[in-house]
């Protein structure tokens, strides 16, 4: 699958393409296919997302899974500080980014 | 410490002024990102993994409580609580939102600092020696030389474009704590009959190509200096690559062309700038240096330490220095206890340091390119005061240039560059060699982690260091060993293949029994691998 990320122009914090909108969470991110490049123009255009990308991914029964580590740490928030990732009351979270 | 003058503020709040507006103009879509992108960096604002990142600028280091205190306000109420100290003597902040950068702009403005050309292809934030104007062996303070720099370079027309960023260093001691001949320009005031002057080492650096600098210059008049220095940027400016970035820094020049060709068109346009009277008179040299003169220390106080608390003994022959001024010393504040983030700090820890300098260092602090905050001046009958009240507030690791004293590049948790975290593995070595008693027995040991071949971490400089790459998809770490980023320059060799994070802390482990196992009377780590070689290392890590 393909996802398309970003950052949100006035937060900087990452989002996600969701098929109709942006979200912070990974689990929200929808396959854009081959429609990637035209969403990404669009919206960037219309300053709803800052230097987006599309990316490579994969669908788990978790939901979609960054094929890279760097966009996975993207997805989760720092690692070695799991109070500042979008999951704090999980202490396994940082297993998904490995 | 030196204090804004009119023109140092006009200049700040200008920016800040201009930068607003910029701000303002891209939220309203105005201008594209691309167009903002230059703007932004210029002021020191990155889009990081995951938000905008500001890096801010410590004027080679030096800062006062008023200005620590407002590090921590912008960590509080900006940020998440805590702030990152930088290897060049910085400090950023991960989580800023771009609405709040104006504002947070104005706040460092209102304590005259700010985080102009903490990025970009211009000459960065001047770095010096953490120790400057208490050292026991520098011949003088070099940070009114630093300072004159920061002038110089503050928005020189001529270098607001070179070909890529540029970094110099000033030191006046013969012990290098400051990196210096691995900046584009390293200065070590010397002296020569009697006379102080600067010699000029031109074209060191890391990244991905690490050379040492070269001496291109060894005793410019301390008048001329910064006539030298413009001499020696022009020349990169004129002739530095500005067509493939890897090939872009004035290292690659003076590697292509040649220490000797480089000196000579260096005096060359020396010779031509000279005669453009960009040297200040002396009386405003003066002016910037009677802002540097030493603080009031008594140097008949007590020279005694009452060592009866063992634990505050350990701290003491660790992270105390010798001052120049009897009676006093140098207390150098680790951001690297075991299990922690090397060079973070809550914003509580920065107000604790920020209130100590002002109860008992002459209200001045330093930050260290190893990621660690001194405060100068302190009398040694108030050091077990100081070492209570950072022991309370987990800032009295007795650490030191022990093995887990790590440099750390924030790596791929934090930074979009990377192709590794940095910050796991050193917290793995740092676990491994817990016991002090164990780190005491390796003695002076720097490890340096990069999360990539821009080399932040400075790993080429590590007595051992560790690169973070990308191998399909995966983490892996290769290791160096026999690099100094101290007067003994050099730098480290790959010892062979890589490993992955658990590997290359075993990796490690494997090399210091090594080390132990070998080293002769007296010998740190780097002597006996400068001594015995990379074989007998080569054959503990892999068989």
């Amino acid at each position: 699958m393909k996802l398309l990320t970003g950052n949100d122009l006035k937060t900087g914090f990452v989002t996600w393409w969701t098929g109709t909108d942006w979200s912070l969470h990974i689990e929200d991110a929808a396959d854009v296919g081959e429609a990637g490049e035209a969403i990404l123009a669009a919206e960037e255009g219309a300053r709803r997302v800052n230097a987006p990308y599309i990316i490579a991914g994969e669908q788990t029964p978790e939901g979609p899974r960054p094929a890279h580590i760097k966009d996975r740490i993207r997805a989760l928030g720092p690692t070695v500080r799991p109070d500042l990732t979008l999951k704090p009351a999980d202490p396994t979270a940082g297993d998904w980014v490995i | 410490m030196y204090k804004y003058d009119e023109y140092d503020h006009a200049m700040v709040a200008a920016r800040v002024a201009e930068f607003s507006d910029q701000v303002k103009r891209r939220l309203a879509g105005e201008i594209t990102e691309d167009q903002f992108k230059p703007l932004r960096l210029m002021n020191g604002l990155y889009l990081q993994l995951h938000a905008y990142m500001l890096r801010v600028a410590v004027p080679y280091g030096t800062l006062d409580s008023r200005q620590m205190r407002m590090l921590a306000h912008i960590a509080r109420k900006y940020d998440r609580d805590y702030g990152h100290f930088t290897t060049r003597q910085n400090i950023q902040y991960n989580w800023i939102k771009l609405e709040d950068a104006p504002a947070i702009l104005q706040d460092l403005a209102s304590v005259e600092m700010h985080a102009i050309q903490t990025s970009g292809n211009c000459i960065r934030n001047i770095s010096s020696d953490q120790w400057a104007g208490a050292a026991a062996d520098e011949i003088t303070d070099p940070r009114p030389w630093a300072e004159l720099l920061r002038q110089w370079s503050s928005f020189h027309p001529e270098f607001s474009y070179l070909p890529r960023k540029f970094k110099i260093a000033v030191i006046a001691a013969d012990e290098d704590r400051a990196a210096m001949r691995l900046h584009d320009i390293g200065i070590q005031i010397v002296e020569k009959d009697g006379i102080h002057g600067a010699a000029f080492y031109v074209g060191g650096g890391m990244g991905r190509t690490p050379m040492i600098a070269p001496l291109i210059k060894d005793f410019v008049p301390l008048e001329d200096m910064l006539s030298y220095a413009e001499a020696c940027l022009r020349v990169y400016n004129r002739y530095g690559r500005r067509d493939n970035i890897y090939k872009a820094r004035i290292k690659i020049l003076i590697h292509e062309l040649g220490a000797d060709e480089y000196r000579r068109q260096v005096e060359e346009e020396f010779a031509h700038v000279k005669s453009l009277g960009i040297d200040p008179p002396k009386a405003e040299f003066n002016r910037i240096a009677a802002q540097f003169a030493p603080p009031p220390l008594d140097a008949s106080a007590p020279d005694a330490i009452d060592r009866s608390d063992p634990d505050f003994a350990v701290w003491v022959d660790q992270n105390v220095a010798a001052h120049k001024v009897p009676g006093h010393a140098i207390v150098n504040i680790s951001l690297k206890p075991v299990g922690g983030i090397p060079g973070d700090a809550s914003s509580a820890q920065i107000d604790l340091m920020a209130d100590l300098a002002e109860t008992y260092s002459h209200d001045e602090l330093r930050v260290t390119h190893a990621q660690n905050i001194v405060l100068p001046h302190v009398r040694k009958a108030d050091l077990y005061t100081i070492w209570q009240k950072l022991d309370e507030a987990g800032l009295a690791t007795p650490n030191l240039d022990l093995i887990s004293d790590i440099i750390a590049c924030p790596g791929l948790d934090y930074c979009s560059l990377a192709n590794a975290r940095s910050i796991p593995v050193a917290q793995k070595i740092a676990a491994r060699f817990s016991d002090l008693g164990r780190q005491k027995e390796l003695g002076e040991l720097k490890l340096k982690i990069s999360g990539c071949i821009n080399a932040c971490g400075h790993h080429h400089a590590g007595h051992i260091g560790i690169l973070g790459v990308d191998r399909k998809g995966t983490e892996n770490y290769q290791l160096l060993l026999g690099g100094s980023g101290a007067e003994d320059v050099s730098l480290g060799t790959i010892t062979g293949p890589g490993f992955d994070e658990d590997g290359i802390v075993d990796a490690i482990e494997r090399v210091t029994d090594k080390y132990l196992a070998t080293r002769a009377e007296g010998e740190r780590f780097v002597d006996t691998f400068r001594r015995v070689g990379m074989a007998p290392f080569k054959e503990a890590i892999y068989g």
